[in-house]
């Protein structure tokens, strides 16, 4: 028999906004479109009286030359004066954030907080953004030797398909999925699907990624509505329960590390993580992970235990991975086509899985899911979060 | 004198990612060899990435290795534009310690995971911050 884990912090409501070009509005904006729908959804819920702190993952002060974002959120939110707090970990920054909101939760100091993310992006020059985007590798041996984002990520699939064979098409093959998935979305930024052919025959990024390898850049947020378990009930009656949350860090160079194939701080998340939950990666029924580049996603199926190390290229091969396959990844459509305002990626991951667990997934909704999982990454791997999350019965 | 001039003349720079670029201008590579362990550490630093002793000394590195990885790289960062495409990889040195950097004189068709490099030094020093000559990698 499983031993069911405590839960950590219950997720009793969520909202995110939708992904992609949003001109005219400030991320401050943003966030409030997204906390506005987590608050419509939980009518129990008196933001102003019940909300006892805030925590706000943000990549970049440049994007909008804005430093100080928290009480500024606070503010736009009307939560003033509760404590709020911004967490940096480039694209895991609400990853960490909804650490820091179980910490908040756990240390018995906060009853319920508001955990979310968000990132302004489009109105920048693509070659501003990827210059930013980059600020996340070491400046001094990567940056300045001119080693794009995109290139640390080339790297490890050079690396990976020499190592274990796998392909381009494989590569391809995951953005087809998460294509697929994003149509299924409304909120997703790409509504459209593609082929194998289309990513082959799109430009040269950094070879051998192409243009659809690549994750696109977005505006958007994130946001979930967390209480201490006990008090879960007084606001829902479809709570979702994080029964797992676990963190690592590597080296910030790809460079410093031993092998270039494999996410170890995924790993080591996934292990500590699935020992919270109690439970084995073959029960998890819906999975998002970080597809910023199609072979994070590969990497990600190794580093989760969904595959021995070198067989994600099959695992997408065989369609398990696909909606409807034995182990659905990335019914948001994913990085790739759902978008990826860095900073809001890691709560929008938990917002998906919030949807899938409580029966709310419309045309995506993964039948019966019980138990989902989330794997959020920080540049190259130098973070990696992993919740385990459980439909409260 | 100059502070730079105070600087050269010390005999045992500290281990700072300043010192490696300066030994750059120099045409050295150098390291730090952890005193316990043994492990060669690179980029410099005051602790062993290995085994976190923080006894190490100054060893330079023959700059010769195998490339681990490597990406052409065809949308660059907005100052790399003019030299697009060009090359990138992860060398480890014979010495075990690996960095990263651009791979020049070699055709793009003859990148290969394993096949040995050479370090080299470029002998301009930019304009901009930071005002260091970049080390990179050739086909020895």
């Amino acid at each position: 028999m499983r031993i069911v884990a405590k839960p950590l912090a219950s997720i009793v409501s969520a909202g995110v906004t939708r992904f992609g070009i949003r001109e005219g509005l400030y991320s401050r904006e943003l966030f409030v479109e997204a906390a506005q729908e987590a608050f419509q959804g939980c009518p129990n819920l008196s933001p102003k009286k019940d909300v006892d702190g805030l925590f706000v993952g943000q990549m970049s002060e440049s994007y909008e030359h804005q430093a100080h974002v928290a009480p500024m959120i606070a503010d736009w939110l009307g939560l003033l004066p509760v404590p709020a707090f911004r967490s940096e970990a480039a694209c895991a920054s609400s990853g960490v954030a909804l650490r820091c909101a179980i910490y908040a939760i756990q240390s018995g100091m906060h009853e319920v907080v508001v955990v979310g993310g968000v990132e302004k992006m489009t109105h920048l020059r693509t070659a501003a953004v990827t210059e930013m985007l980059g600020m996340a590798s070491d400046y001094p041996f990567e940056q300045w030797h001119g080693i794009s984002f995109p290139a640390i990520f080339a790297m490890m699939a050079t690396a990976h398909m020499n190592e274990y064979g796998t392909t381009q098409e494989q590569l391809a093959k995951v953005a087809v999925k998460n294509h697929e998935n994003g149509m299924l979305n409304p909120k997703a930024q790409f509504q459209k699907t593609i082929t194998v052919d289309d990513v082959l025959k799109s430009r040269t990024v950094a070879s051998p990624l192409k243009l659809y390898d690549c994750s696109p850049i977005s505006d958007g947020a994130s946001c979930l509505v967390l209480a201490r378990p006990g008090l879960a009930r007084n606001f829902t009656d479809t709570p979702v329960h994080i029964v797992g949350s676990a963190q690592a860090q590597d080296t910030l160079g790809l460079f410093e590390r031993e092998d270039v194939t494999t996410m170890n701080v995924t790993k080591l998340a996934a292990r500590k993580a699935y020992e919270m939950a109690g439970i084995r990666p073959e029960e998890v029924d819906v999975t998002e992970v970080h597809d910023c580049f199609t072979i994070a996603e590969i990497m990600a199926y190794e580093a989760l235990g969904f595959c021995k190390p070198g067989e994600g290229g099959k695992l997408i091969d065989e369609g398990i991975t696909r909606l409807g396959g034995k182990r659905p990844v990335n019914t948001s459509g994913g990085l790739k086509a759902k978008g990826h305002p860095v900073g809001a990626t890691g709560t929008a991951q938990a917002c998906e899985v919030y949807l899938q667990l409580t029966g709310q997934a419309g045309k995506r909704q993964v039948k019966g899911a019980e138990i989902g999982l989330t794997s959020n990454i920080g540049g190259s791997a130098a973070t990696g979060v992993v919740h385990v999350y459980r439909r409260g019965d | 004198m100059s502070i730079v001039e105070v600087t050269r003349m010390t005999p045992t720079p500290p281990p700072t990612i300043e010192s490696f670029y300066r030994f750059c201008a120099e045409k050295k590579l150098m390291g730090v060899r952890c005193n316990r362990c043994t492990k060669v550490t690179v980029p410099p630093r005051s602790v062993c990435s290995h085994c976190g002793a923080s006894d190490l000394s100054w060893t330079e590195l023959q700059g010769k290795g195998r490339l681990v990885t490597y990406t052409v790289i065809h949308l660059p960062p907005a100052q790399f534009q003019a030299i697009a495409p060009y090359a990138i990889g992860i060398v480890e040195f014979d010495e075990g310690a690996r960095l990263p950097g651009m791979i020049k004189d070699t055709p793009f068709e003859n990148l290969k995971i394993g096949m040995e490099l050479q370090t080299d030094f470029e002998t301009t020093t930019p304009q901009e911050w930071p005002r260091w000559p970049r080390y990179f990698f050739k086909q020895s």
